[in-house]
């Protein structure tokens, strides 16, 4: 049996997902990506390749993607994040129209059309503000797990106003807040809005059609889900490879290149297996 | 020599010689003191100017010459010790970094101004003229251009609605004649004028011409990359005898490509618009990132604000020739005009006449004039054409927001979709 391989090397972590012939996730690894590009993604293929119980030769083709994706030097092509997230988001939830991906760096609003092509595509500019950076600096300043964050933040009751735009000045404006003695909760729902708000603003952008699905790290972050969820009136879907979206829909592509079928053809949309 | 070792490429290397021997004579006139006048490549009022042989210094030419130089940097950072805010105009600011310096260039010395033209086509041009009053205590001349004023266009000639602004830009063009008058000690002179106006003739003649050979198959040059450089010659020898021999030469060039087949890239496999002010700073590198995966620039808006208009092909009856210039200026400038304000229609049909596959879209931080509308025009040009469109922001000169990396990203996903649009043109499913 052969198998098709993704790896998504992105600023801050690197994902990589095994796939069979059938399209069925059988493997994947997340790792930090680190100083050393080159070796994340070794690293975190090989993880796959062991999560999957598969040896590097039974996999037909690799596709990297994610900002390091000329670095994935055992890989046979690459195909941008945004065709892949695109492509991820199809294949498990057919009928998407609209992908969010809220990557460490990036935050990402995609279009599909109806067949699965990427319509149109908009992305934060050259500033990390809305993107997960933005709550990693808050997690530094109030000293509090990135994972606890959403959780803390939907038991606000009064969340303040934080007006910044810029991640590195967020940390000042969140601990200003601290010191006049705003609850934690109140703090982190106020950093989940200003992100929310400037993420609905790029899907505003290339035009909210549902259904829609968040992908990226940041969407195993329940107070973002539902902010997404009660600025744009609907429930976008998430699912439980959200973080792998990236590197999923790379395995997709390559699968295609080992079917056969013409490459690369971004968000083609097809049954979830 | 073959025919096409002859031709091909000949633009390129005469164009290179040209300027270097503008810029050569500008330094000597900076030595020698001679007047210079400052003028904007949206309305330079070129024609009357060289009547005068007064010598035309572009600072915004000069400005961009200092990003695709590599030293944009420098000249932003001396204007920026000088209290120049780093969100306005990176021209302005490398040309008042010029003038610090004494007119220190990369390209020689650049003479200081006698006299400045602006015009209302920018509205940074009338508070940067302002600065150069302010530090010459020269004689600034703002022209004031009626626009089209509706996105239906302007009042055509003939009608009394042109006439009345027609007459408008001639008063205004006997004031700049009476500046020049009194600066150089002599009056103006006709026949010098008529030449002129007729040397411009030919070069608007051959700019239209040039830029209808791009509807060729493989388009014969790259809008954003030649483009830029016959751009460089129509502004700067515009109304001289040189320039009109130049352009002569580009179309027998372009014809010559166009008649065997030769296009710019080894194959042309879509054919993109590119909307905006080129990214300098990476002028090469953005380029080829294009052109290593097959596209290439057919049309682009630049070569239509940024040469005044001179994509009308308008020419100057020189039996009346400041009635005809009035004329020329008003339908050159207003149309330059319509670039950034009534962009949409002409986008649509440029996609038509051109063939257009994609659209690339590159508002610039600096630059706000030519970005503000970019966003709705996208969106009105998707609306009613079915073609990829591609958003990406970064500068004209300031290469501290301009990001290789994310380009190269949003310009690899415009590349997929564009793929993915020609694969299912071949397997007939209909388009997204």
């Amino acid at each position: 049996m052969q198998y098709a391989g993704g790896v998504d090397v992105g600023s801050t972590q690197t994902k990589a997902v095994v796939i069979d012939h059938a399209r069925r996730i059988v493997g994947r690894s997340l790792i930090m990506t680190g100083a050393n590009v080159v070796t994340a993604a070794q690293e975190a293929f090989q993880a796959a390749l062991d999560d999957a119980v598969v040896r590097e030769a039974d996999i037909g083709y690799v596709i990297g993607t994610g900002y390091g994706r000329y670095k994935v030097t055992f890989g046979n092509d690459q195909v941008t994040e945004i065709s892949c997230h695109a492509r991820g988001a199809a294949h498990l939830f057919p009928g998407t129209r609209t992908v969010l991906d809220m990557g460490g760096q990036d935050t990402k609003a995609i279009r599909i059309g109806p067949n699965g092509d990427v319509v149109d595509f908009c992305m934060n500019d050259k500033c990390a503000a809305g993107t997960g950076r933005f709550l990693q600096a808050a997690s530094f300043a109030l000293e509090i797990p990135l994972s606890d964050l959403g959780t803390i933040a939907l038991r606000a009751q009064r969340p303040v106003k934080i007006s910044t735009t810029c991640t590195v000045f967020a940390e000042s404006e969140v601990l200003s807040w601290a010191a006049r003695g705003k609850k934690v909760e109140d703090i982190l729902m106020g950093v989940h809005r200003s992100i929310a708000a400037r993420s609905v603003a790029l899907l505003t952008r290339v035009g909210v059609e549902e259904k829609v699905t968040f992908t990226g790290g940041v969407a195993r972050n329940q107070a973002m889900v539902a902010l997404l969820g009660e600025l744009l009136q609907l429930e976008p879907q998430v699912g439980e490879e959200a973080h792998y979206m990236g590197s999923l829909g790379a395995a997709l592509f390559a699968l295609d290149r080992i079917q056969g079928s013409a490459a690369p053809v971004p968000g083609q949309t097809e049954s979830a297996a | 020599m073959t025919v096409a070792e002859t031709l091909i490429g000949r633009a390129h290397y005469e164009a290179g010689g040209l300027i270097r021997d503008w810029f050569a004579r500008l330094n000597r006139a900076a030595e020698r003191g001679e007047p210079a006048a400052y003028v904007f490549v949206m309305g330079s009022m070129a024609e009357v100017l060289q009547a005068f042989d007064l010598h035309l210094v572009f600072p915004e030419i000069n400005s961009l010459q200092t990003a695709v130089r590599h030293v944009a940097h420098e000249y932003l950072g001396v204007a920026e010790d000088a209290g120049y805010s780093p969100d306005i105009c990176g021209y302005v600011k490398a040309d008042v970094a010029t003038q610090i310096q004494s007119g220190r260039h990369p390209m020689g010395r650049i003479p200081k101004p006698s006299l400045a033209v602006a015009t209302n086509a920018c509205n940074t041009y009338v508070k940067w003229a302002e600065i150069w009053e302010r530090m010459y205590k020269i004689p600034v001349m703002t022209f004031d251009i009626p626009g089209s004023r509706t996105a239906l266009g302007g009042a055509a000639p003939g009608t009394a609605a042109f006439e009345r602004d027609r007459r408008y830009v001639e008063h205004q063009l006997h004031e700049l004649i009476a500046i020049c008058e009194r600066l150089t000690g002599r009056a103006l002179d006709l026949d010098r004028l008529r030449e002129v106006l007729g040397y411009t003739n030919r070069m608007a003649a051959a700019w239209r011409r040039v830029l209808e050979l791009n509807r060729a198959r493989p388009a014969p040059f790259n809008a954003l990359v030649d483009g830029t450089v016959y751009l460089g010659v129509l502004n700067a020898l515009r109304g001289t005898k040189e320039g009109a021999e130049y352009f002569d030469h580009l179309v027998e060039e372009l014809e010559y490509k166009v008649a065997t087949g030769t296009g710019t890239i080894a194959e042309e496999r879509y054919r993109l618009l590119f909307v905006g002010v080129p990214c300098y700073p990476i002028f090469r590198r953005f380029h080829e990132m294009f052109a290593d995966q097959g596209g290439v620039f057919v049309g682009s808006s630049y070569l239509w604000f940024a040469t005044g208009g001179m994509d009308l092909g308008f020419q100057y009856d020189l039996s009346r020739p400041l009635e005809s210039l009035s004329e020329g200026i008003l339908l050159g400038v207003r149309h330059a005009g319509d670039a950034m304000l009534f962009q949409d229609q002409a986008l649509i049909r440029q996609v038509d006449d051109l063939g257009a596959d994609g659209i690339v879209y590159h508002p610039v931080k600096s630059c706000r004039t030519v970005s503000t509308g970019l966003a709705g025009s996208r969106k009105a040009v998707m609306q009613a054409r079915d073609v990829q469109c591609l958003f990406i922001e970064s500068d004209m000169m300031d290469r501290r927001v301009v990001s290789e990396a994310q380009l190269k990203n949003r310009i690899d996903a415009f590349f997929e979709g564009l793929e993915s649009r020609r694969l299912r043109a071949v397997s007939g499913a209909a388009p997204a």
